[in-house]
């Protein structure tokens, strides 16, 4: 078991773990997030519990950050590797023939995100940690709504998010399977899953950008 | 030197038993010391070096392929012969035995037949022990199906890459003791020549075709498993790099060679297509399962086909002549291999090939698919009658049976086997002869060995249809490694054989100067010019059918070949870097020496035999005469020029097996 | 047809290679891909220019020798065949036509077209066997029933040719397809069962030292595989590993 990092396989089932967490991770935002559509109380409800409850602030958040770092760091760090494994680059290559676009381009799909989520976090989640840690403020357990509605006025931060979520969608396209295979689930639920994944991966980003436009618009 | 078989005494049954009971072994302390080298890695050379391995030997192994995996082996596809009797259909050593003999035609050593017979059930439990995966049925046991010239199924496959399974397991066993230091692999080396010291052979000169560095190698024993000529056609089923070597080399340093003369000519291979072509496409005979053999009976529909105007589909049944079946009721499709060809031949001569050059004959798999979709729409309760039904179930199960062949063919040659009957021709395919050895695979000379298609020993005049996978892997994992200890227990106080004595100098000096001399020789034309004359002269007039006056035309053309090609020869590029022009040639200089020899062997034998045909020597139908007289091996002694070669026979004796007219109808 | 061919000439493993063009002419749409270089071969020799090297030996399609990149893909765009079962007819008069080596680092170049593949030999050295002794003393061949889709599913996995076009195609110049095929029959069979641990365990470290890079299942491999090696072999020899790996 030890040392299973040094190995290309243990790299990529980490990296699949780093990424089935962050899907699951992604699920629960977004279920938070969308009740904010139907449901003004609701949302700031779950928005309360989530920033207040000890376990998801002291255990979940940092596990969180951690698996984003380590997601990111690993996939730098086996992209770089991979290009070293082919010194010589080919004079005419047709990686369209034979693979997606999507899964010969996760490191720029994944770059772009994470420059999102630098966005992201400075907007948002700097924000929280100000409140809450750094400069208590009296709690406020109706402000999230605002703040969310108030977020999505600017067409700037609108225009961001959804162009993120694009590449989110072009990201999960090849690494919600991708994750399964790497983990070593390959057999007859196989094609069921890629319907899933279908749904998956372009449901959730563009639920994301539904809510962004919907507030953007409605307000 | 007169012929020494080393036969054992006693019953044949019990030979085997008996010899192994009484022969020299080394103790595994003594093996340490004792190094044998192996060239050639396909079945034989690389079960081989494994065994031999594991017994203890050092072993060195050196193939000229990238991998000792890529060995020409890899391309057989129909299966391999054990009599397991798994079928329950009267199979037995005996009758393996038998059928074995009698389908070379009486040209083989009943001993070593026998013994190959008996070792084969052996083969199928060790490849399967080593994971090798054949095929099997809906009760996970072994499945078999059945070949030609046999009234059993007996055949154990893997789809149609058979000898590529096996191969791989070799090349496991083989992987397993390279990991453990135990056989040190050479790729990528071709042997140049054999070094014979004080009349034993003790070593090999060695070419690095990566980097033209000429090496020397000693060993206590050298083994050849380094296949079969059949390129001396030039057009052929083998790969392009198979070549006669080593075998030529060894022949030149004492080894006598058996039976050049006889070929196997393979009935069903993809037809030429035109000039450019540089090999033939076997279609398995396994196809012959279930395919039918014909061509039309009447001429005006062979023009109309080859004029494009009519189509074979729209032949009547009636119009078509099924000559195999017309001809071997008893064994229709299934006759052995040299009998469908010069059929096949017989037929085109006579102007009823089907393609424009005249050379095709069909392979036709509709009454197989119709039989099976009736069978699978009976089995699921659907409508037998319903034609287009049938037809869609029938081409499933011949698409599972023969998927990958049919495959191969529609991208050779562009057609749809599933809708239009397959051409096919007869092209050749392996060479029954070879070096001469004697029960031990001993060569004339001492601690030289040759196993597998490189020797002479097992199919006499004609190879039955997965035969050379068992023979190579018998003598590979069963026989060689136990009789080459009986050579060996003579040498535990050798030592390590010197590589700077004066016979590997000599050896070295040789190589150098030929290599020397290709390089600088300043010629016209390319290696393959003269490769595929020399394949033309060999295909007209030593192929199929041979007679006197072509046969020595042959001798003279190939003789005066050979003169042409030393002087004209252009070989690009340097002596010291990859040149594979500079390795064809070397290959087909001793090419240019085994086809005249071969001619020469086929003029001397006044007979028909197996893959043998001389047209002088036939029954009034036209089937081949054997003659009492030529019952020996012609075993030649190399004394400089092939026309000075000297023959040395061996009689057979059949005491076990009645000799009598091969007939199959 | 006439052609127009761009091929990589590299002198030797240490030489600075270019592409180099070549024109040919009268190809027939018959000829197989290597026949057409073989007559260019045969014009280059006759006008005293050095031939191209390529790798070839069974020419049907078996032996796994031969090894093109041909117009950016492995053994060209034709699927399931290799390099010598390419036949001219895919490609049009007037076509320019693309012919490199294999590119990854684990498969340095020989000389023009040829590459050593002997790293795929070294990682079967590491495990790919079953270590029994070829006596001959092994049980009958029918003592253990193998159900037939294993059986099928073994021999699907064992057919692959060890050509190196899943590294070529792969853009991580991963081996995960052909080692994984290998694993993969073994881990089938219950002969290979004692065995599996080490097995793949050893054969993925040899894997890696031999410098292939990470398999990020774009699944070109599968595409380009002559043989039609399934992905699902990489997903076995991953849960094989990770197996391996817990057992420690």
């Amino acid at each position: 078991m030890s040392g299973i990092l040094n190995s290309s396989i243990g790299r990529k089932f980490a990296m699949a773990l780093s990424a089935l967490f962050l899907m699951v991770f992604l699920l629960q935002h977004f279920a938070i997030n969308i009740l904010s559509v139907f449901s003004e109380n609701a949302f700031n409800e779950a928005s309360h519990f989530m920033g207040t409850f000890w376990a998801v602030q002291f255990i979940l958040q940092p596990i969180l950050i951690l698996g984003i770092i380590f997601h990111f760091t690993m996939g730098i760090i086996l992209e770089i590797q991979n290009r070293k494994a082919r010194k010589v680059s080919y004079a005419k290559n047709n990686g369209s023939a034979n693979s997606s676009w999507m899964s010969r381009n996760m490191i720029w799909t994944g770059l772009i995100i994470e420059g999102f989520l630098v966005v992201h976090m400075a907007n948002i989640w700097w924000h929280e940690m100000m409140v809450k840690y750094i400069d208590p403020q009296p709690v406020d357990a109706t402000r999230y709504y605002e703040e969310l509605v108030e977020h999505f006025q600017s067409p700037v931060i609108v225009g961001i998010y959804v162009v993120a979520f694009v590449f989110l969608a072009l990201h999960l396209m090849h690494g919600f399977n991708s994750a399964f295979q790497s983990i070593g689930a390959n057999n007859k639920y196989t094609k069921a899953l890629k319907g899933i994944s279908k749904v998956y991966s372009i449901g959730i980003p563009a639920g994301f950008v539904f809510i962004a436009l919907y507030h953007h618009f409605a307000h | 030197m007169a012929l020494d078989s080393k036969i054992p005494q006693g019953p044949l049954a019990d030979k085997w038993t008996r010899h192994k009971n009484e022969i020299n072994l080394v103790n595994p302390a003594n093996k340490r010391l004792i190094d044998v080298i192996v060239v050639g890695t396909g079945l034989a050379g690389g079960s081989a070096a494994a065994t031999l391995a594991e017994l203890g030997y050092n072993v060195k192994a050196f193939c000229f392929q990238d991998s000792p995996r890529r060995a020409h082996s890899i391309a057989a596809q129909g299966g391999i012969n054990a009599a397991k009797n798994y079928q329950g259909d009267g199979d037995s050593t005996y009758r393996l035995f038998y059928d074995t003999v009698k389908g070379g035609d009486y040209r083989s050593r009943e001993a070593n037949v026998y013994r190959l017979a008996e070792v084969s059930a052996n083969i199928i439990d060790q490849c399967v022990a080593q994971g090798v995966p054949f095929a099997r049925d809906y009760g996970g046991l072994l499945d078999n199906r059945s070949f030609g010239g046999v009234l059993v199924s007996r055949t154990f496959y893997a789809k149609g890459q058979t000898g590529q399974q096996l191969l791989l397991g070799a090349y496991s066993a083989m992987n397993r003791q390279i990991g453990r230091g135990k056989i040190k692999m050479y790729n990528r080396h071709e042997m140049l020549d054999v070094v014979v010291v004080d009349g034993k052979a003790r070593g090999i000169i060695t070419r690095n075709l990566v980097t033209g560095e000429i090496e020397r190698h000693s060993a206590h024993a050298v083994v050849l498993g380094t296949g079969g000529y059949g390129n001396v056609f030039f057009l052929s089923t083998n790969a392009m790099g198979s070549n006669v070597t080593a075998a030529w080399k060894a022949h030149k340093r004492g080894a006598y060679f058996a039976n050049p003369c006889y070929t196997q000519i393979h009935p069903t291979c993809i037809p030429v297509s035109g000039d450019h072509q540089s090999k033939l496409t076997l279609m398995s005979e396994s196809l012959r399962n279930d395919g039918r053999i014909w061509v039309p009976k009447h001429k005006k529909d062979v023009e109309a086909i080859r004029n494009k105007t009519l189509k074979p589909t729209d032949i009547k049944e009636e119009d078509r002549d099924y000559y195999l079946e017309r001809r071997y009721p008893a064994f229709g499709n299934l006759v052995p291999r040299d009998v469908a060809s010069r059929a096949a031949k017989e037929r085109c001569d006579a102007g009823y090939g089907v393609n424009a050059t005249g050379e095709a004959v069909y392979l036709d798999f509709a009454s197989a698919i119709e039989r099976y979709g009736k069978e699978q729409a009976h089995v699921k309760g659907l409508n037998e009658n319903d034609a287009a039904l049938v037809k869609k179930l029938g081409q499933e199960v011949v698409k599972t049976k023969y998927g990958n062949l049919f495959q191969m063919y529609e991208k050779i040659v562009d057609e749809n086997p599933y809708e239009t009957p397959m051409m096919i021709y007869p092209a050749v395919h392996y060479t029954m002869g070879g070096i001469w050895v004697d029960y031990n695979l001993q060569t004339t000379v001492p601690g030289l060995y040759a196993i597998g298609e490189a020797n002479f020993s097992d199919h006499g005049a004609n190879r039955l249809g997965a035969s050379a996978l068992m023979q190579g892997l018998a003598d590979g994992y069963f026989v060689l490694p136990y009789t080459i200890g009986d050579y060996l227990a003579n040498d535990i106080r050798t030592g390590p054989i010197p590589t700077d004595t004066k016979e590997f100098e000599e050896a070295e000096n040789k190589v150098r100067s030929e290599i020397e001399h290709f390089i600088n020789n300043n010629g016209t034309k390319p290696v393959d010019y003269f490769h595929k004359k020399l394949g033309k002269i060999m295909w007209n007039k030593c192929g199929m059918a041979r007679n006197e006056k072509d046969l020595k035309a042959a001798i003279e053309e190939i003789s005066q070949l050979r003169e042409e090609f030393w002087k004209d020869v252009r070989v690009p590029g340097d002596a010291d870097e990859f040149n594979e022009e500079l390795a064809k040639a070397g290959r087909v200089a001793d090419f240019l020496e085994l086809g005249e020899l071969f001619a020469k062997d086929a003029l001397i034998r006044e007979e028909s035999a197996g893959g043998h045909f001389r047209e002088e020597y036939q029954t009034d139908e036209g089937e081949a005469m054997r003659r009492k007289e030529f019952q020996f091996v012609s075993a030649w002694e190399y004394k400089g020029e092939p026309k000075d070669a000297v023959l040395h026979k061996e009689d057979l004796q059949y005491e076990n097996i009645e000799v009598k007219e091969r007939s199959y109808k | 047809m006439n052609l127009t061919l761009k091929i990589w000439r590299q002198k030797n493993a240490n030489a600075k290679g270019k592409m180099v063009d070549y024109q040919i002419s009268n190809v027939s749409p018959d000829m197989s891909f290597l026949e057409m270089l073989d007559v260019l071969n045969t014009e280059l020799i006759e006008k005293g220019e050095e031939p191209v090297s390529f790798d070839h030996d069974c020419r049907e399609g078996i032996c796994g020798s031969c090894s093109l990149y041909i117009n950016g893909e492995a053994h060209g765009p034709d699927r399931l065949v290799t390099t010598c079962q390419l036949h001219m007819r895919k490609f049009k008069d007037g076509d320019t036509i693309y012919i490199e080596p294999w590119r990854a680092k684990a498969f340095p170049v020989i000389k023009d077209l040829i590459v050593d593949r002997s790293a795929f030999d070294r990682v079967q050295h590491a495990g790919g066997f079953i270590s029994v002794n070829t006596s001959g003393n092994t049980q009958d061949a029918n003592a253990i029933p193998i159900e037939k889709a294993n059986a099928d599913k073994a021999f699907d996995a064992a057919t692959c040719i060890g050509c190196g076009a899943c590294v070529a195609s792969c853009k991580n110049s991963s081996a995960m397809l052909f080692v994984s095929a290998k694993v993969s029959q073994f881990a089938l069979l219950p002969q290979g069962q004692v065995e599996a641990t080490d097995r793949v365990m050893n054969m993925v470290n040899q894997m890696d030292a031999e410098g292939f890079g990470n398999c990020t299942n774009t699944g070109a491999c599968e595409v380009e595989c002559p043989k039609g090696i399934s992905l699902e072999n990489i997903a076995r020899m991953n849960r094989e590993y990770l197996k391996a790996s817990f057992k420690g």
